[in-house]
């Protein structure tokens, strides 16, 4: 059976139709199937019609992604409210550990996600892991920085990386593999991306996994809570009308 | 008695605007292995250049069997060469030239 690659954090600017094309073209040739662009809350319905029709001329599966940045777990819920059901995949970019833990236990959160480029700044740990492990959380790592970043940061990065691998294997916590990038010359190939996630001592086949079937199954689940046939989790209408 | 080193073959694309000499091409693929691996690392990928045509933006490597992953790694941290935004992807890789060469034309075809 062949993969289906998936790069869940594509951040093409909607405003610059020359760019996001690029992008999601570049995308497509090199292999991947189904992108998830990171919208604004405040962008207009036409930008998103419009980053739709450029995926269906490069007939490429696009999903709709928010990240979620709040400083507090209360900002969270808010906003968890009032997007959950207008975005595919929700993301959270925790900048607090008040937040990561409400995320990481939150199940309207798909993904958490920490900033990138300030190791310090990342708290995915042990406590972290069991609650995301009980939720339906995934981590994500980036790898744009790992493209961008160099000498001291760059290793620094890399070994922060490769701890926060191990906790999430060690509690069997989902770990997707994403680009994070919005200019088309730091799209990788799937193979390549996890190519660079064997960095963090991920074996080649859990690094396949986390750019291929993690992501394609989070899309997969979402898309189907989203439709108007789910009720809950297993079952879901089959037929409607009076011979019922 | 020393055993056989198996190699693999990697058919390079390079995506940039620019066209780069193969001097160029090399010494940034050495040196993105050696950043990711050090020097150590390096010696044990038995990298080579085998063919480069800059025209077509276009390479053959020769890598140790057991440093594919790591070559691959590097080749995907490459972000620029001379300056320029370019990127190394890996069109394709086999164990011998002849099969490899055989799998560009039938991609070139098909």
């Amino acid at each position: 059976m062949t993969r289906i690659y998936a790069d869940l954090h594509l951040r093409p600017n909607l405003k610059n139709r020359e760019q996001a094309s690029a992008l999601i073209t570049k995308a497509f040739q090199l292999g991947y199937r189904l992108v998830a662009a990171t919208l604004q809350p405040n962008h207009a319905k036409e930008e998103i019609e419009k980053l739709r029709s450029l995926c269906k001329e490069a007939k490429l599966d696009v999903t709709s992604r928010i990240d979620l940045q709040p400083k507090t777990p209360n900002e969270l819920l808010t906003a968890l409210r009032r997007f959950r059901r207008e975005f595919e995949i929700v993301a959270v970019l925790c900048w607090s550990k008040n937040v990561a833990r409400q995320a990481a236990k939150d199940r309207r959160v798909d993904i958490i996600n920490f900033p990138s480029f300030d190791y310090r700044q990342r708290f995915f740990d042990k406590a972290e892991a069991e609650l995301a492990a009980s939720g339906i959380a995934s981590l994500e790592l980036d790898m744009e920085p790992l493209l961008k970043l160099e000498g001291e940061m760059r290793i620094r990065l890399l070994s922060t990386l490769r701890r926060e691998a191990a906790i999430a294997r060690g509690f069997r916590v989902p770990l997707v593999i994403s680009s994070g990038v919005s200019d088309a010359f730091l799209v990788r190939k799937p193979r390549e991306i996890a190519a660079l996630a064997t960095l963090f001592d991920l074996n080649i086949e859990h690094a396949q996994k986390a750019v291929s079937k993690i992501p394609t199954a989070i899309v997969k689940r979402n898309r189907e809570k989203l439709g108007t046939k789910f009720v809950a989790p297993g079952i879901r209408v089959i037929r409607r009308g009076k011979d019922c | 008695m020393l055993k056989k080193v198996k190699r693999r073959y990697l058919a390079l694309s390079i995506d940039s605007q620019e066209s780069f000499s193969s001097d160029e091409f090399i010494n940034v693929v050495w040196l993105a292995v050696q950043k990711l691996f050090g020097e150590y690392g390096a010696s044990q990928t038995g990298l080579r250049l085998i063919d480069y045509d800059a025209g077509s933006r276009f390479a053959v490597i020769r890598v140790s069997h057991a440093a594919v992953e790591q070559v691959r790694a590097a080749l995907a941290a490459v972000t620029e060469i001379r300056r320029k935004p370019a990127a190394i992807h890996v069109t394709t890789i086999s164990g011998t030239l002849k099969a490899l060469y055989r799998r560009i034309n039938s991609l070139r075809k098909g």
